[in-house]
């Protein structure tokens, strides 16, 4: 079927099946491999985008389902010479080891800011942080950077 | 995933239209949280999708003793918007993870009857009246055992109205993978007695009668104990460690009143 998605601003025509759930459109039709697939099985959350601002697995979402929204991908959070607060927080924080879960904790953190603003306890990023998973940093890390993050977006804005 | 005709209504009608003229099997769409994993696990493999999203069926209201939720509210925004019942509020904060709370409905939920879901216990024990495109149901008539409810093939669940109780409270033990009810309890206080329904437990969700009658008679519930015989047992927990679990989400949904 035919289908229009607007992802990062930018609208885009896509012809594909149905079936196909929004992250396989991103990543083998836009190629925007930022987006990863940790489960398939909506579990490890390596598949989170915002849609409409709201974090959601890409893997458990049909692609023609986002047809009318704003769709947003670790590609249109920040570019490599201008990270996002949150990204940036992640590389001083060291909020990753092999980066594969680390999209997904991005916008989880994304979330946690649209949801409870940007002032941020651990207690509370621990424990908004239940549908992700890393099989690498231990987690101690992704919170700090996830606290820091949302800290900085709260100086951009300020 | 097999693939399928997929169609957009926008009107209840245009949707059970959509659904009947499906040749082959027809499913109703909504926030795909459990329709599409048990698709991708061919579980199911409908010919047709009918989203439901588009029918105007969200939101939250109060009408006179009711809270009444459209079909395809988010449970998001049913942790945040039915705070004049704390407990279902608490309930619904609880499903899953923030995610899935952002996609999940509460008529996917009711409609679906996972014997491990939240949603039917705040259903029983809230005396919830389950509306639909052609009729509505008592709760305690629509859940009917695993993944059983009394909806007709191409019913549509509109709304769910709930009895504001006088205080209530949700306590559930979660599988710690996939954060379902192991057993959850919700336990009602109403102007006309209490309501105690248990989720998780056994094949279904179901009340739990003889703690409604102790908290009616304002005896002690400290030793009703559920028999295991009735109770699932997996590889999860045996029947008797849910018994024992019901016990205690009893007794901390009732330390917990609000
Ligand atoms: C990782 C994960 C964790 C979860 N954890 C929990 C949990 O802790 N507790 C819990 O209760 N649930 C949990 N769920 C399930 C989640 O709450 C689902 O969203 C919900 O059970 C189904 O709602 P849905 O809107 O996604 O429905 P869908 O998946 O779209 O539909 C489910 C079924 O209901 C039917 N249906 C949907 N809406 C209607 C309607 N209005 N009228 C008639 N039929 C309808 C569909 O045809 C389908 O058969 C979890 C899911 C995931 C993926
Ligand atoms: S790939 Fe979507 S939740 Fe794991
Ligand atoms: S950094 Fe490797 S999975 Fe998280």
């Amino acid at each position: 079927m035919q289908m229009t998605l607007t992802i990062n601003g930018q609208d885009h025509s896509v012809e594909a099946p149905a079936a196909t759930l929004l992250v396989e459109v991103l990543r083998d039709q836009l190629g925007l491999t930022g987006t990863h697939i940790g489960c398939d099985t909506s579990q490890c959350g390596a598949c989170n985008v915002l849609i409409d601002g709201a974090a959601v697995k890409a893997c458990t979402v049909l692609a023609a389902q986002a047809q009318g929204a704003q769709v947003t991908t670790i590609e249109g959070l920040g570019s490599t010479d201008a990270l996002h607060p949150m990204q940036q927080a992640f590389r001083e924080a060291h909020g990753l080891q092999c980066g594969f879960c680390t999209p997904g904790m991005v916008m989880a953190g994304m979330e946690m800011v649209r949801k409870h603003g940007t002032k941020l306890t651990p207690e509370l990023v621990t424990h908004e942080l239940e549908g992700n998973l890393c099989r690498c940093t231990g987690y101690i890390n992704i919170v700090k950077a996830i606290v820091a993050g949302a800290a900085a977006m709260e100086a951009q804005n300020a | 995933m097999r693939d399928f005709a997929l169609h957009r209504p926008a009107s209840v009608s245009a949707a059970t239209a959509a659904f009947a003229g499906t040749d082959g099997e027809a499913a109703y769409l909504a926030g795909g949280h459990t329709l599409i994993p048990a698709m991708k696990s061919r579980l199911r493999m409908p010919d047709a999708l009918v989203d439901l999203t588009g029918l105007g069926l969200s939101g939250i209201s109060k009408e006179g003793d009711r809270l009444w939720i459209g079909a395809t509210t988010l449970h998001a925004d049913v942790a945040t918007g039915a705070s004049v019942i704390p407990g279902l509020a608490c309930l619904a904060a609880g499903i899953g993870d923030a995610q899935v709370r952002n996609r999940g409905t509460i008529g996917g939920s009711i409609a679906n009857n996972d014997p491990a879901a939240d949603y039917p216990a705040a259903a029983l024990a809230l005396d919830a009246v389950i509306e639909t495109d052609r009729g509505s149901f008592a709760a305690d008539d629509f859940f009917q055992g695993m993944f059983t409810t009394a909806l007709a093939e191409s019913e549509i669940i509109t709304r769910v109205g709930f009895a504001i109780p006088q205080q209530s409270s949700y306590a559930k033990f979660r599988h710690p993978a996939s954060r379902y009810a192991m057993v959850g309890v919700y336990v009602a206080r109403h102007a006309g007695g209490w309501r105690v329904a248990v989720t998780g437990a056994g094949t279904g969700v179901f009340r739990w009668t003889d703690v409604e009658a102790a908290l009616n008679a304002g005896s002690d519930t400290a030793g009703l104990v559920l028999a295991a015989d009735d109770l699932n047992s997996d590889i999860h927990a045996s029947a008797e460690y849910r018994a024992h679990l019901c016990g205690v989400m009893l007794k901390q949904a009732l330390a917990t009143l609000a």
